[in-house]
């Protein structure tokens, strides 16, 4: 079955990409909403449930989107308030030199050619009406010195294109001041959501976090069937039964992973993993069914929504009792936990700092944050010989690796994985350099962009990251591509689908899982996904 | 806004600014004015302008910790930590702002996406942007430091050695700057990189070609005055020294180059701090940049912070009370 929705473009029409830019200035060019290029709006009873202004049914389709009477009021008293509390806006407002070392950085652009996924583009729409109402050469100036005024389409215009960047930060590391546009993006969509202009695919999932604990909604039954129900699985492969505490009081460890990791496919085998690893060196941790969530939409809502559902991570470390915090593989998720969390909601003085019970290795770079990335923790199992490993085991698998945006540059993670990787598996080919690590381009539907209702602009903006997966395709014959995000693994299959068929997605726990030897498991004739591993082809059951 | 309306305003502006001293000083014999009042009001926005974009900076809090990593973070002991792209102590922070500033690391970054047949991205190394920016700033640097000569009563010895520097390889006579040559060329282009690229061209504002012209006009008139109209030399630094200790005089035989040069410095001062020329002083605050990635290892303040409404483990327990006690689930209350 096919993800791609019907009516999409052909991948031929789709890489014959226009660069050249329109003969109309940028600043007379609205925005064109065409079909399979923009989100549906935000549903009147998340809103509501929230608390959030202006809930109302409307579309983006629409000619009226039913705006509060006052709305330039409050978007142009919305920007002061953000430029007297942000730094960075201030800056990234007054400093750009417009030198375009962004430009053709940016997947949407590559993917795109719309000259306004340029992020200096990008920017300029807000820095525009910044120059207007803001600055005093702007005021006196007007159009001459590049100043704009607000009007419904300026505003329409910072809708589409404010929904068309990810937040990945790959220009930031480009620009010659670290002009972060996913810093911009993330202000402009605070000032669209003060008139009540959301998306659908972020604010339900917020609205379901803060209700359920989860962005898929799961409620607590529903949480403890899916993990009873991936402990059956794994009892199925390997002939161990493994303990999956669940609310456990005085526990060592909180474990936190993305919600997708129970309820999507292909993060499921990732669950398989961790459930296999955590029973193998006996780690005494708990799930949570309030904290049943490691990603944070409300990154992509405003970083008052961000505080707002992350507080539950320390609550319920605070309330179970545990030592510390292991997180598991995603990427926004560790925006907010390394970069947010500990401002937000610190300080975890009622937590320890964080030690490996099982080879005693102190975390030293989260003293004070207190929550482990399960790189770094495996990372440090197989330094210290912890686990048994038999890589062999992923010999059918021929694998890649996406950096994924935030841990790679918010947070610096990029060894750890590789390490982990290379000892779990045998054939391992990275794409190329300047697609990987801090360089590495985004899956095209972060920052709540994944719907199928914008798949069009999700596979353009995904094109640069397929076409290095191609390249290791064509050159090694790689047929899995691996990543630590639950957006990626929702995102990339198909992202491949289409643009390079035949390579799968998998988490890097699933590896794990599979190379794992546990004490006592009956002969492995199947990798987590029940596929037959390399040699075992006849032996399992046809 | 089109490309030509931006370039033929800021070329009118510069140009009319070259007619307005022509005509000043030339026709109407305003010395003093363009002379005296004129470099004294660019100063004095300059500075207090400067100051006040800072301050304004500076009053703005920051109130996340939100560095742009660029290499390996610090974790084990056995994985070699990027200190210069992530940095993790304040010497990284200084030695990653050092290479920002002074040699502009991240530009070196640059590489250029092209679309071939294939379809196929493939994404080459691009340094003429780099290296015409750093040979631009640096000139211009040299330069500014070049003038000290004027305004200080005897040159320091090192401003005669970047003097004798600049002009090492003695071509001419006088001898040829290099810096001179350089700056000019480099700012050559990057005008021509913003109207040839469309990309550039379409997103350059008047802004962006204002500041060009007038670094080019005043690069222009320098070299003309040093190799072609041969300005007296003596009678700058009697103007200058005088504007410096604040007894200003207007030495006789400075011709109108020598003011048209004088007032487009004079007018590029004074558009310094309300322009995107300030980036001289922003590139300092980037707080992407010139934070370190020790997010996890000590807690960063926001100075607004405030409370907001949460879910609360209670309020989430009400909700789902009879169902976790069926599934089983402990609860904190019966």
């Amino acid at each position: 079955m096919s993800d791609i929705p019907e009516g999409t473009p052909k991948p031929e029409e789709l890489a014959t990409i226009g660069y050249e830019p329109p003969q109309q200035g940028w600043m007379d060019t609205p925005a064109g909403f065409k079909k399979g290029t923009w989100s549906y709006s935000a549903k009147r009873k998340f809103m509501e449930h929230l608390g959030l202004p202006n809930p109302r049914d409307w579309s983006p389709s629409d000619e009226d989107w039913k705006l509060p009477e006052n709305w330039k009021e409050i978007i142009l008293e919305g920007l002061r308030d953000r430029l007297d509390k942000f730094r960075s806006l201030r800056l990234f407002m007054d400093i750009c030199v417009r030198c375009g070392a962004c430009a053709d950085k940016c997947h949407f652009f590559i993917g795109s050619g719309d000259p306004k996924n340029m992020p200096v583009l990008r920017a300029e729409l807000l820095r525009s009406v910044y120059r207007n109402d803001f600055t005093t050469a702007g005021k006196i100036l007007g159009s001459l010195g590049g100043a704009r005024e607000l009007t419904v389409d300026v505003l329409k215009e910072w809708f589409y294109y404010f929904y068309q960047c990810t937040e990945c930060r790959r220009c930031s590391v480009y620009c010659p001041y670290g002009i972060d546009t996913a810093e911009i993006t993330m202000l402009a969509r605070e000032l669209l959501n003060l008139v009540g202009l959301n998306i659908g695919w972020t604010i339900e999932p917020c609205s379901n976090c803060f209700r359920t604990g989860n962005h898929l909604g799961v409620q607590p039954h529903g949480f403890k069937d899916s993990i009873e129900f991936a402990v059956d699985d794994l009892e199925e492969l390997t002939g161990i039964r493994v303990e999956a505490p669940i609310n456990k009081k005085g526990a060592e460890i909180l474990f936190i992973t993305p919600s997708a990791d129970y309820f999507a496919s292909p993060h499921y085998y990732t669950l398989l993993g961790y459930l296999a690893l955590f029973h193998e060196i006996g780690l005494d941790y708990t799930w949570s069914t309030y904290a049943s969530e490691g990603g944070n939409f409300g990154l992509f809502t405003s970083h008052e929504m961000i505080k707002r559902l992350n507080a539950k991570m320390y609550a319920e470390a605070k309330r179970l009792g545990v030592k510390w915090i292991l997180g598991g593989e995603c990427g926004h998720m560790w925006r907010v936990v390394h970069q947010y969390m500990n401002t937000m909601n610190g300080p975890a003085d009622f937590l320890e700092e964080p030690v490996s019970p099982i080879t005693g290795t102190k975390f030293e770079n989260t003293t004070s944050l207190k929550m482990v990335h399960i790189m770094e923790f495996t990372s440090d199992l197989i330094r210290n010989n912890k686990l048994k490993l038999d890589p062999s085991r992923n010999d059918h698998w021929r694998a890649t690796f996406h950096d994924s945006c935030n841990p790679s540059r918010a947070m610096g993670l990029i060894e750890e994985p590789r390490y982990v990787i290379n000892k779990v598996a045998n054939n391992f080919h990275e794409m190329p350099e300047n697609t990987i690590k801090e360089h590495t381009f985004c899956c095209g539907s972060g920052a709540g962009l994944g719907n199928d209702e914008n798949m069009e602009m999700r596979l353009r903006g995904g094109f640069p990251r397929a076409n290095a997966v191609k390249y290791v395709h064509d050159k090694h014959d790689v047929n899995l591509l691996l990543c630590i995000c639950a957006i990626d693994k929702a995102t990339l299959p198909p992202l491949v689908e289409y643009w390079v068929p035949g390579v799968e997605v998998g988490g890097i726990h699933e590896l794990v899982g599979n190379a794992l030897i546990m004490k006592g498991e009956k002969e492995r004739t199947t990798d987590m996904r029940g596929e037959p591993l390399k040699g075992k082809e006849d032996k399992g059951d046809v | 806004m089109s490309a030509f309306y931006s370039i033929s305003s800021s070329l009118i502006v510069v140009v009319g600014l070259c007619l307005l001293v022509l005509l000043g000083v030339g026709v109407a014999d305003w010395h003093y004015p363009f002379g005296v009042v004129v470099p004294y009001v660019a100063l004095v926005v300059f500075f207090v302008g400067i100051i006040y974009r800072v301050v304004t900076w500076a009053r703005s809090p920051v109130p996340f910790r939100i560095p742009t990593t660029c290499g390996q973070q610090k974790s084990h002991p056995w994985i070699k930590a990027n200190n210069l792209e992530s940095p993790h102590n304040t010497f990284g922070v200084i030695g990653r702002m050092a290479l920002e500033i002074l040699f502009f690391r991240s530009l070196f970054r640059n590489t250029k996406a092209e679309l071939r047949d294939g379809p196929k991205l493939v994404y080459g190394s691009d340094k003429w942007l780099w290296l015409a920016g750093l040979v631009f700033h640096w000139s211009f640097l040299i330069i500014v430091l070049r003038h000290l000569r004027f305004f200080l009563e005897s040159s320091p010895i090192w401003v005669s050695l970047i003097e004798t520097m600049d002009s090492l390889f003695e071509i001419g006579v006088p001898a040829l700057y290099l810096t001179d040559g350089a700056i000019l060329a480099a700012v050559t282009f990057l005008f021509l990189r913003r109207v040839i690229i469309p990309q550039m061209r379409y997103i350059s504002l008047p802004a962006d070609y204002f500041p060009l012209f007038l670094i080019l006009g005043i690069g222009i008139t320098g070299v003309l005055m040093r190799y072609l109209f041969r300005v007296d030399v003596a009678g700058v630094k009697e103007l200058a020294m005088g504007l410096v200790s604040l007894r200003p005089t207007i030495p006789e035989g400075l011709g109108v180059t020598f003011y048209i040069h004088l007032f487009l410095v004079s007018v590029l001062l004074a558009y310094f701090p309300l322009s995107k020329l300030m980036h001289m002083g922003g590139v300092f605050l980037s707080p992407t940049r010139n934070l370190a990635n020790t997010n996890r290892m000590s807690r960063h303040v926001n100075p607004w912070d405030y409370p907001v409404k949460v879910h609360t483990y209670e309020e989430y327990e009400d909700d789902f009370r009879e169902k976790m006690r069926d599934a089983g689930l402990p609860l904190e209350k019966e």
